[in-house]
């Protein structure tokens, strides 16, 4: 039995302690939002967040988070309301979007340790995080509409234009 | 015949062109497709017929179900029934903004829901239900703006004969039918019960153009909320009471077969409920996906590898390269080319070569499956509806009315998830008869990558003449590859005289004005499954047409540009769309020292592109993409900002296949293993992009694919404008380029 806190709520699991956190999440906990893309911490699309920090649970053992805090994208905001979410939405950044909760999940931590970040800062922050369909521009934007939402206080500003 | 043949004629909005020659392959493939679904198409596309599956569509009491693509409830919820997979492409949003331009519902209203399987949504031209080459929104033009159109009419006969007055005086507007006059209103929702009970009309006129509120807004993506809160379901993502896990372990060698299994040690692994052979493979079932993984790690199979335990992607290379050196079967000629070659001037010969590609989707391939003794029900993302349910009845040994097919989002398809076997369906039935409980077959990483179905090895073989002034007066172009379509449904309409229009398509409907031409293919058989891949023939016709025209220029001392234009003077659209390009790319401006700017035109798919790329070369080799600059005829854009994320989209997609990846072949078996091996272009790697839409009022074409072909050559002429070096391959290797 592998105890944590999973999106500020306790849980307990019966999987070997060997498994990999990602396949706990999706197929013992039902928490799909967490994805699989590679296996082998190279794309990214299994990032949550481990006391805070950004880890891919594709290759993370449940036992590694036992008695830790484990955040998903389910458990960013209870509502969308986490500027990136917002920002994401504004900026229309997904396609097919299968890559998106592990793009929003590393960016996270980004812009809370760095709240204005650089291009750069953003390419150092982002490059293990793999999108095939091409969003990285429009992701790059979101990153820094989300550092501007959330240093005004978390209010939109109002765009003119059709977007 | 085109897509535009089957629709446009009734809306008096002809092509502003027809002159342009259409594309070879494509009206191949329409012809190919239109005729395998004969007779279906002609229902789905008559709107009264296509009604008659709205008892299909209606749920619940009360729901005003005018057609198989709409139902609109009592609390004036609008659901709008896709019928094409939403891939990332957006026509989760493009289509219903096509429906609800002529419904004029409340856009805040609109929900989506994915199309079960049935006749109703086969594909207009494709005469079967499926998504791909990008036509989506191009067959759906007028079928989706009928249908609204048609609800919008009922509701207001329902409240004309609900307020005993005439039709023509009442209006819609934001989802209420309003009568002006008496100042009598009623929602869409209320009226749904009494315009149930409406007779369906048989004229269904369309708005005219200059009306549009809608149609070229661009309005937010119905399904990104869902797609940044982790709620968006993908086929992987689907889970069943009692649901099991399967994986599968696959010949190594393509066409090879099991010998013997020892599966002692994978059935000791704490969750594995059974290893058994199905006709794919080795099947290991487990109570959870991680189990069976371990599983099959742990088993021992003997294979025979078959005919095609030899292969070398190396090997193959020369041998292409020798093959075309000798004639193939003609797929184009024009004029003399071999007079005009022996007495060109001067003459330049080049030979390109692209390598085997995979799709590399994000959401490995996956299905789930609940096949009972009378019925079977799947969930996988899929753009090949129709084909996945005829072939899993067939496994299941059902009739096909008794399996149902759920489409849930994709992540990714790139045409992978098209497949002409049914591969990752087919095998999931399987699966599921020996699983005796809902199974869900999941594919790693490695067994995508190592799976087949790829884009076809090529081999391009240019001889190019010119005159005195450094004119081209004649192009021969000779294709070595495999053909997509030969082995498939579709061979017979899509191979003639023993050409694979999709192998041809960008040659042999070449724009530009070249008075001798001719274009002759080789079709190797090879034991590798090949499949169309992001533009399809394009993909490598692209790269070496518009590197090879650079070749060309530089020989006859012409600017890339100024030749363009020459060449491209009877083709308009084109035309406009490359000066667009080279007026927002500044071209003729000085650059940075160091940097390199290219250019490359590609037309597929119906649409025109026209691509400017800015790199530059470390001393190291590497290449750093700078900037990209792209303009693009698509027609009309339905919503402007969905166009410009396809056309970043596709060039991030062909940076990555100029760039990163090939799938190489020693002794049968595939090199490639991961994305360590198989790598993606990264944030730090992606070049800013600029994406410029030619205003048009013409039909219109398709913007999934068209991105991707002129990415390739684009980069390579900015390179050898930098460096001097040509690029003959892909993907560019920094030991091409490094300084001795």
């Amino acid at each position: 039995m592998t105890s944590f806190t999973l999106n500020g709520k306790s849980v307990s699991v019966d999987d070997e302690p060997s498994t990999p956190l990602l396949w706990v999440l999706r197929d013992s906990l039902g928490m799909t939002g967490t994805k699989f893309g590679c296996g082998m911490a190279l794309c990214g699309a299994c990032t949550v967040h481990l006391d805070g920090q950004a880890i891919r649970s594709c290759v993370s053992p449940v036992s590694r988070v036992a008695g830790k805090h484990v955040t998903t994208i389910e458990g960013l905001s209870t509502d969308s309301s986490h500027p990136l979410q917002r920002a994401w939405i504004e900026i229309d950044v997904p396609q097919c979007g299968y890559c998106q909760s592990g793009q929003i999940m590393s960016a996270a931590v980004l812009i809370r340790e760095n709240p204005k970040p650089t291009d750069k800062d953003i390419d150092e922050a982002m490059s293990g995080n793999i999108c095939r369909c091409g969003t990285y521009p429009r992701i790059r934007r979101a990153i820094h509409r989300a550092a501007e939402l959330a240093a005004s206080g978390g209010t939109p500003t109002h765009q003119k234009g059709a977007r | 015949m085109s897509t535009h043949s089957v629709f446009q004629p009734s809306l008096g909005e002809a092509s502003r062109d027809d002159s342009r020659p259409k594309s070879p392959a494509r009206r191949e493939f329409l012809k190919t497709t239109a005729a395998f679904g004969a007779g279906l198409f002609i229902a789905t596309y008559v709107p009264e017929l296509a009604a008659g599956a709205r008892e299909q569509a209606a749920v619940g009491a009360g729901v005003f179900a005018p057609n198989a693509f709409l139902r609109i409830a009592p609390d004036d919820t609008i659901t709008v029934i896709v019928n094409h997979s939403e891939m990332g492409q957006g026509i989760y949003t493009s289509l219903p903004m096509l429906l609800n331009e002529e419904l004029q519902a409340d856009w805040a209203k609109i929900k989506v829901e994915a199309a079960p399987v049935d006749p109703a949504y086969n594909h207009t031209v494709f005469g079967v239900q499926m998504t791909g080459g990008s036509t989506t929104t191009p067959s759906e033009w007028e079928r989706f703006r009928k249908m609204g159109a048609m609800a919008r009419i009922m509701l207001i006969q329902a409240a004309a004969e609900k307020w005993s007055v005439p039709a023509e005086s009442c209006q819609a507007q934001n989802g209420v039918v309003i009568h002006p006059q008496s100042g009598k209103k009623a929602s869409y929702g209320s009226l749904a019960q009494a315009a149930s009970q409406v007779k369906v009309p048989q004229d269904i006129p369309l708005k005219d153009a200059k009306k549009f509120t809608l149609i070229g807004k661009s309005v937010k993506r119905l399904d990104t909320p869902s797609k940044v809160n982790g709620t968006a379901q993908f086929g992987l993502d689907v889970r069943l009471p009692g649901m099991i896990y399967a994986v599968v372990a696959r010949p190594p060698v393509f066409g090879g077969k099991v010998v013997s299994v020892d599966s002692s040690e994978a059935l000791k692994v704490p969750g594995v409920q059974t290893v058994q052979q199905i006709p794919s493979g080795v099947a290991v079932i487990a109570a959870r996906f991680w189990a069976a993984k371990l599983g099959r790690d742990k088993l021992k199979i003997t294979w025979d590898h078959g005919p095609n335990a030899a292969l070398s992607t190396s090997k193959m290379t020369e041998e292409y390269s020798k093959t075309s050196a000798t004639p193939g079967k003609i797929a184009r000629k024009n004029g003399d080319p071999q007079a005009a070659l022996a007495s060109a001037a001067k003459t330049i010969t080049a030979e390109y070569d692209v390598p085997y590609l995979a799709h590399a989707m994000m959401e490995p391939l996956n299905c789930v499956v609940d096949l009972r003794s009378d019925s079977c029900e799947l969930w996988t993302g899929t753009q090949f509806e129709t084909i996945d349910r005829l072939m899993a009845a067939k496994v299941a040994g059902l009739s096909p009315e008794k399996v149902k097919l759920n489409t849930t989002l994709l992540g990714g398809g790139f045409g992978r998830r098209a497949n002409p076997a049914s591969d990752f369906v087919v095998e999931a039935v399987h699966v599921a008869k020996i699983a005796k409980a809902p199974v869900k077959v999941v594919w790693t990483r490695e067994d995508d990558l190592a799976g087949g179905w790829y884009r076809p090895k090529w081999h391009d073989r240019f001889v190019a003449g010119l005159d005195a002034e450094g004119n081209p007066v004649a192009w021969t172009h000779t294709i070595v590859g495999q053909s997509i379509m030969a082995g498939t449904a579709f061979e017979n309409f899509a191979v003639k005289d023993g050409v694979d229009s999709t192998s041809v398509e960008g040659a042999a409907d070449l724009l530009y004005g070249m008075p001798n031409l001719q274009v002759d293919l080789h079709s190797p058989v090879i034991g590798v499954p090949v499949q169309w891949w992001r533009s399809v023939g394009h993909s490598h016709t692209g790269f070496s047409v518009e590197a090879f025209l650079d070749e060309v220029a530089h020989a006859g001392g012409k600017d890339p540009l100024e030749l363009r234009r020459m060449l491209l003077a009877k083709e308009p659209r084109m035309l406009a769309t490359l000066n667009l390009v080279a007026e927002k790319s500044g071209w003729g401006n000085p650059l940075p020292k160091g940097v390199g700017r290219g250019i490359a035109t590609h037309f597929s798919f119906d649409s025109y592109v026209a691509q400017v790329i800015e790199a530059s070369v470390e001393k190291n080799g590497n290449v750093k993409v700078h900037r990209v600059f792209c303009a693009v005829d698509c027609g009309r854009a339905i919503n402007p900002e969905i166009v410009k994320a396809q056309m970043e989209g596709g060039i991030i997609f062909g940076l990555t296949a100029a760039l990163k990846t090939e799938i190489t072949l020693e002794n049968g078996t595939v090199q490639q293993k991961n994305f360590h091996d198989y790598q993606m272009l990264r944030m730090f790697e992606s070049p800013a992009i600029e994406v410029h839409i030619v205003p048009s009022d013409a039909p219109p074409t398709g913007v999934g694919e068209p991105g991707v072909p002129p990415v390739a050559p684009a980069l390579s002429n900015a390179i050898f404008a930098v460096t001097g070096k040509r690029l003959r391959r892909l993907p560019i290797r920094s030991s091409d380029l490094a300084e001795s």
